[in-house]
């Protein structure tokens, strides 16, 4: 039976990302331990962290935040071409993010900082742990990236169908919350990896 | 020809079903059909233990045993238990809706459901066999043992997924789905403990997905988050483990006490006694359910200050939970007792739970909780509120209503029949646990010492009675299933809506949308 | 009450929101640079949270959203501070 009941379907997205908090809530747990215990060796580990990649990430996830909130604007006003590109726009953002995070990590794992290697476990246990959070806790949120990016392309091809348009575009709201909590996690996590200076 | 939901046929048109009633017997047929495995365990463990010094199993196996035991009873069968099965059927109806608020995805939590179960029976029969972790997955031994734990853990955390989306649902449901004047105030009891129990399942299942998804990643990477060789620490898994674990149990309790208070004013004929009182009550456990995780690692190496603050955190969790025991006999004083089989089993589950309950205050103190910590005690404790409490609600439930979901009536000897072998068998099992963990036998061993046979054997054949009442009272819901009396559409003359539709009900569950006037326990007899 | 359309935020709000953000974004790596010891966690979080708020607040709509939706928001925040707070008992004791 069809029942369209729209702030019902904000209410269980916004439940949804609740979810997302309490998920990430758990790993800023872990961070919060082993920062507290190693707080020097963090330190000296953040140094192995590039300040102006970390930023370049940020302004691009903050930029994708807002072509996301304009992309919903536009369709409410009916302006459906406009909303295509402001969507397409955070698409990309959204991939270069992902770029700068693959050549990022490639760097580290160049290094040989990554889990279990043989020049990690030679370091201090807060070194270790560090990277350990580093790795998981990035790689968790790319992986919402990813995820973000693939449900906004489907919307992206279903305001194209005019399945989403000025009447109904509450698939293409929920999917901006979505993306906002992701860009909500990087706002906390670029602080903690990249500014313990 | 009567038109019910029962009305379109086929396979597939049940297993990809967006109708809330069917999904609520798939889970219940599924989830019983794990409750049928997890008592075969644990049969085989008590055949195990029946006489110190023999052995029918080996210990690696045994460890299996009780591990699969725990993870298929605790994830398979009580959490969702209540909630998806009941509460998928009945809560909806409750709230005079058509249907939850995201049918689809309603679908979905059921077939995660069923994958992470697959999951789950698959690590027994892959890789380096099934678990012997115990359902706890404490490490370093989770990240050590050989055996098929991610596979394990991965189903789990499917499960987890299904039992979140399913929390989402229902809240929204009750938040924007409920009938032209029903208000807060006139919802069902039970729906309130849905409620309650939709926001544990919420915001407490991520936690767990979080330390499952860590266990997988260092067996995989070897990371060191809980590793002491790399800095990590272990009894931060158990934080983690509890943090979810904990609340779980709310989640299996909570909708239990939701049937029994539907029940009660129902079989006693007069107006439930405190209303706000057990709604609220439902909340307050829910909260600060969140805040006693602790009191499983009393004897972890914890800080004193954390063990005194988390022991305080645990009385205080228990007088809610009083609340509602007082306001249910409250209740009944005075009432005109319809002694039918819901009410029996209601009976069962505030004198059991009670017990559970009680014996939890003894482990929340720190002095008596170093004694008992790892004994048979604690088996005990969580076997009389889990399945004393939770599974004797659930069976309250399935009896009151299963007229509305197949419309026909058990058989009502039999049902009381089955509840003296259950109710026997269970204390003879259960309560001799009480005395072994007390003089000292551990849990999760093999075998013991020669000291404790006489209590060993005594519950090894109170699980056989017991086991026989499981088998008479479903023996008695299949039976009745095909050959019960028609039962009309509100069999006990309750006041609550799904009783104001016919039984089975149709696909719509209304004819036309109710108007709700007054509360759902309001008889004019 | 139909409420199947909402209110439609701005353009200038939004890029306004956003330049508040990139604002805070700079402040936040000034604030790094200060040496502030023990302060500088806190004081990053701080700035974060409000960034954070902004995104809500304003992206998400949380802003133009009813009553609900706001108090909703708290018990996921006060379930994980909760949850952190009461883990220090242990790890700062031991």
């Amino acid at each position: 039976m069809e029942h369209r009941d729209y702030i019902g379907a904000k209410l269980g997205m916004w439940l949804f990302l609740f979810t997302e908090i309490l998920l990430f809530g758990g790993m800023f747990l872990v961070y919060a331990e082993y920062r507290d215990l190693h707080a020097a060796e963090f330190h000296d580990a953040g140094k192995e962290m590039s300040v102006v990649i970390g930023a370049l990430n940020t302004v691009i996830l903050l930029t994708s935040s807002l072509t996301m909130a304009l992309s919903i604007s536009e369709i409410k006003r009916g302006m459906k071409i406009r909303s295509l590109l402001f969507q397409a726009a955070t698409v990309l953002l959204g991939a270069v993010f992902l770029v700068n995070k693959y050549f990022e990590w490639s760097d580290h794992i160049r290094k040989g900082l990554y889990p279990n290697s043989p020049e990690l476990l030679a370091l201090s246990h807060g070194k270790v742990l560090f990277f350990g959070l580093y790795y998981v806790m990035t790689g968790i949120h790319a992986l919402h990236v990813i995820i973000g990016i693939s449900v906004i392309a489907f919307m992206l091809v279903l305001t194209l169908r005019n399945r989403i348009s000025a009447s109904d575009y509450v698939k293409l709201e929920n999917t901006g919350l979505f993306w906002h909590i992701v860009d909500i996690i990087w706002i906390y996590l670029f602080p903690l990896f990249y500014l313990i200076l | 020809m009567e038109r019910t939901f029962y009305d379109k046929r086929g396979i597939a048109s049940w297993l990809f079903t967006t109708d809330h009633k069917r999904i609520g017997l798939l889970y219940l047929m599924t989830s019983l059909a794990f409750f049928a495995v997890g008592v075969s365990l644990g049969l085989t463990m008590r055949l195990e233990l029946i006489r110190s010094g023999m052995h029918i199993i080996s210990a690696q196996t045994y460890n299996a045993v009780f591990t699969l035991h725990g993870v298929v009873m605790i994830f398979l069968f009580i959490i969702p238990g209540i909630p998806s099965s009941l509460g998928n059927f009945i809560m909806p109806l409750q709230i005079g809706a058509q249907d939850v608020a995201f049918p689809k995805i309603n679908m979905l939590s059921w077939w995660l459901f069923i994958i992470g179960g697959a999951c789950a029976v698959a690590s027994l029969f892959t890789g380096g066999g099934p678990p012997d972790t115990g359902w706890t997955f404490y490490v370093p031994y989770s990240i050590r043992t050989g055996t098929n734990i991610s596979l394990a853990v991965f189903g789990v955390f499917l499960i987890g997924l299904s039992s979140t989306l399913t929390g989402m649902n229902f809240l929204t449901t009750i938040h924007r789905l409920r009938a032209a004047g029903l208000t807060w105030g006139r919802m069902t009891l039970f729906t309130w403990s849905i409620y309650a129990t939709s926001w544990i399942q919420l915001l407490a299942t991520p936690v767990l997905a979080i330390t499952l998804l860590l266990i997988i990643v260092e067996r995989f990477f070897g990371v060191g988050f809980f590793d002491p060789a790399k800095g990590g620490d272990p009894i931060l898994f158990e934080h983690m483990f509890w943090i979810y674990s904990h609340p779980a149990v709310y989640i299996m309790i909570l909708p239990a006490m939701g049937v029994v208070t539907d029940i009660i004013p129902v079989f006693a004929r007069k107006n439930i006694f405190g209303y706000a009182f057990i709604a609220a009550s439902s909340l307050a456990i829910a909260f600060v359910g969140y805040l006693v995780w602790g009191h499983h690692m009393f004897t972890s190496g914890m800080s004193d200050t954390a063990r005194v603050i988390f022991s305080l955190l645990t009385f205080i969790v228990a007088v809610p939970s009083g609340v509602k025991v007082f306001n249910w006999i409250a209740s009944l004083y005075k009432g005109s007792i319809r002694l039918d089989a819901p009410l029996l089993y209601t009976l069962g589950f505030i004198f059991l739970f009670s017990i559970g309950g009680l014996t939890g205050l003894v482990q929340g103190a720190l002095a008596t909780s170093l004694h008992v910590h790892g004994t048979y005690f604690i088996v005990a404790h969580f076997h009389y509120v889990m399945f004393g409490g939770a599974a004797m609600g659930f069976f309250a439930g399935l009896h009151y209503w299963f007229p509305k979901m197949t419309g026909r009536r058990y058989e009502e000897h039999l049902a009381k029949f089955a509840w003296v072998f259950l109710f026997i068998g269970f204390n003879m099992l259960y309560f001799s646990m009480f005395v072994l963990g007390w003089e000292g036998m551990p849990r999760r061993y093999y075998d013991y010492l020669p000291r404790f046979n006489g209590p060993n054997l005594v519950a090894t054949i109170g699980s056989w009675i017991l086991a026989a009442g499981l088998i008479i009272m479903f023996y008695n819901f299949i039976h009745s299933l095909f050959r019960g009396e028609k039962a009309g559409s509100n069999p006990w003359e309750a006041a609550s809506l799904e009783w104001q539709t016919p039984s089975p009900p149709p696909t719509e569950n209304f004819e036309t949308a109710p108007v709700v006037t007054r509360g759902p326990y309001t008889f004019n007899d | 009450m139909d409420e199947s359309t909402s209110h439609t935020v701005g353009t200038k709000t939004f890029v306004a929101t956003w330049i508040a953000l990139l604002c805070f974004t700079g402040l936040t790596i000034v604030a790094a640079r200060m040496q502030l010891g023990q302060w500088s966690m806190i004081a990053n979080i701080a700035i974060a949270s409000a960034k954070a708020s902004l995104v809500l607040w304003f992206f998400m709509h949380l802003k133009y959203e009813r009553r609900l939706f706001k108090f909703l928001l708290f018990v996921p925040i006060l379930t994980i501070s909760v949850i952190i707070g009461l883990t220090f008992f242990d790890l700062w004791y031991r």
